[in-house]
């Protein structure tokens, strides 16, 4: 029929890998859509929250990563707030996007700032200039935290190793420098 | 002596390392309110919901337990001032009260060398704290600048939701940061979309900084219409946003940004050096009638 798309096979395994990875009111959605009408990022993006919904709902796995719609949500909650059915979108997102990474889809920019937390417990760079800009508001150079105490980091660090997320992030080749920032 | 804090404030990333203003003015400010706080030594990023929670969860709940356990250590609540440490810290707080999760967990920490994390520590927002525990009598009563300000206040979506667990304010008519904007006499005037994002959150502003950029001009155009003289958030991340972006933008829209605590700073006659606007794109060129050089 031309201007229909072929109808998919459902793959109920998937949906059952979202459920059980805390996604459990997948099931509790009725496509009413006021998910859709609240988000702002649909406003500019292509991202149908009601769709993508269905399509995690029929484990149409292959769909759902072959865009960017996972990642254009802020995680404003509005679609969650607002469902009548409770179903808590965001966490869905949450976990696809999990999957999405393990399968390799990961954003160098996104990259980078899981590598800042890896090198220094923080997700954005510190420098000399931020230095200068703590103490002329009349506070310690460096602040209290892992920026402040080795031990500290080589816990975050040790956690990090524990839960396999520096290979996840570093994947097999690419490494992570931790640049000082120049930024105000 | 065993501490007799309440508090230990948690400072994230953002406010201590792009805007130290932030964490200036929020200093001075809970020492004018007698709120006694300690300092969350060797803690990390929270950390951030957006991007490592999309990456990997189980992460995001390990270094957040690791985190918590600090203030559980020291027998403070945590004291956040930014919506994203406060959700990524509230909700990782609430799946570690399920004793299988936590157990998990603790069994990734104890590996790791780090402290348990028995399940006790209570995450607040500073907003939350100010208005529920000092409340805005007493902040009535220490204003010594009133300001003559119009603000439009933005709430940011994780102060107040996932409303289910957070339970502070109505997350569609909220009320309780334009009481403590008005504490100083200042006065919150509505906006169309007032509710809406900023647009940085969820890991958008690194990986699609247009769709970002998009969101937040959509808010400053709804703010421009209302005549507002400065934005007032209780996140740092959403300060960022709003004034970076609208560097991003070339000046196109030119409104300041103030946090909370700059806000209550300048009404409480902190010391302009310790506000830190200086660090800011955006200039805070308010009407002048706020700036009496004291």
């Amino acid at each position: 029929m031309e201007g229909r798309s072929t109808p998919k096979e459902p793959n109920f395994n998937f949906t059952k890998k979202i459920m059980d990875s805390g996604g459990d009111t997948l099931n509790l959605c009725i496509q009413c859509g006021t998910c859709t009408g609240s988000c702002p990022s649909s406003k500019i993006t292509a991202l149908r929250t009601r769709k993508l919904i269905r399509k995690a709902q029929l484990g149409l796995e292959d769909e759902i990563f072959s865009t960017d719609d996972l990642w254009q949500c802020t995680t404003c909650y509005r679609c969650y707030e607002r469902c009548p059915r409770g179903v808590d979108v965001p966490s869905i997102i949450i976990i696809l996007r999990n999957m999405a990474v393990k399968r390799g889809d990961l954003a160098e920019a996104h990259q980078k700032n899981a590598g800042y937390i890896i090198n220094t417990g923080h997700i954005i760079p510190f420098g000399k200039k931020q230095e200068a800009m703590r103490k002329k508001v009349g506070l310690d150079p460096t602040p209290p935290t892992t920026l402040s105490s080795e031990k500290a980091l080589k816990e975050v660090k040790a956690i990090v190793k524990k839960t396999g997320f520096d290979k996840l992030i570093t994947g097999s080749d690419k490494s992570i420098k931790n640049e000082e920032s120049n930024e105000k | 002596m065993r501490n007799k804090a309440k508090y230990g404030l948690y400072l994230g990333c953002i406010a201590p390392l792009r805007y130290p203003g932030i964490e200036s003015s929020t200093r001075e400010v809970l020492k004018k309110l007698g709120i006694d706080f300690i300092d969350l030594e060797g803690v990390s990023c929270c950390p951030a919901p957006g991007v490592v929670r999309s990456f990997d969860i189980e992460t995001w709940l390990a270094l957040g337990a690791r985190n918590l356990s600090i203030a559980e250590e020291k027998r403070v609540e945590m004291l956040t001032i930014c919506n994203g440490c406060f959700d990524s810290l509230y909700e990782s707080a609430c799946s570690l009260d399920d004793e299988k999760t936590r157990k998990r967990v603790n069994d990734i920490l104890v590996s790791a060398g780090v402290r348990e994390y028995q399940g006790t520590t209570k995450v607040r927002h500073e907003v939350e704290v100010l208005y529920n525990e000092v409340g805005l009598e007493k902040i009535r009563s220490l204003v010594v600048n009133k300001l003559d300000l119009k603000v439009a206040v933005h709430y940011g979506c994780h102060f107040l939701s996932p409303s289910k667990y957070k339970k502070i304010d109505d997350p569609e008519r909220p009320t309780i940061l334009d009481d403590l904007v008005e504490a100083t006499n200042a006065k919150s005037v509505s906006y169309r979309d007032k509710q809406a994002c900023c647009g940085a959150g969820g890991g958008v502003r690194a990986r699609l900084p247009q769709v970002a950029l998009a969101m937040t001009e959509e808010k400053l155009k709804n703010i421009t219409e209302a005549k507002a003289d400065c934005i007032v958030t209780p996140c740092p991340f959403c300060h960022l946003q709003f004034d970076r972006g609208q560097k991003e933008m070339n000046y196109k829209y030119t409104i300041p940004v103030l946090h909370i605590s700059q806000l209550l700073g300048l009404a409480f006659g902190i010391n302009k050096e310790k506000l830190g606007f200086e660090s800011h794109y955006v200039p805070v060129k308010l009407p002048a009638r706020q700036w009496e050089e004291r």
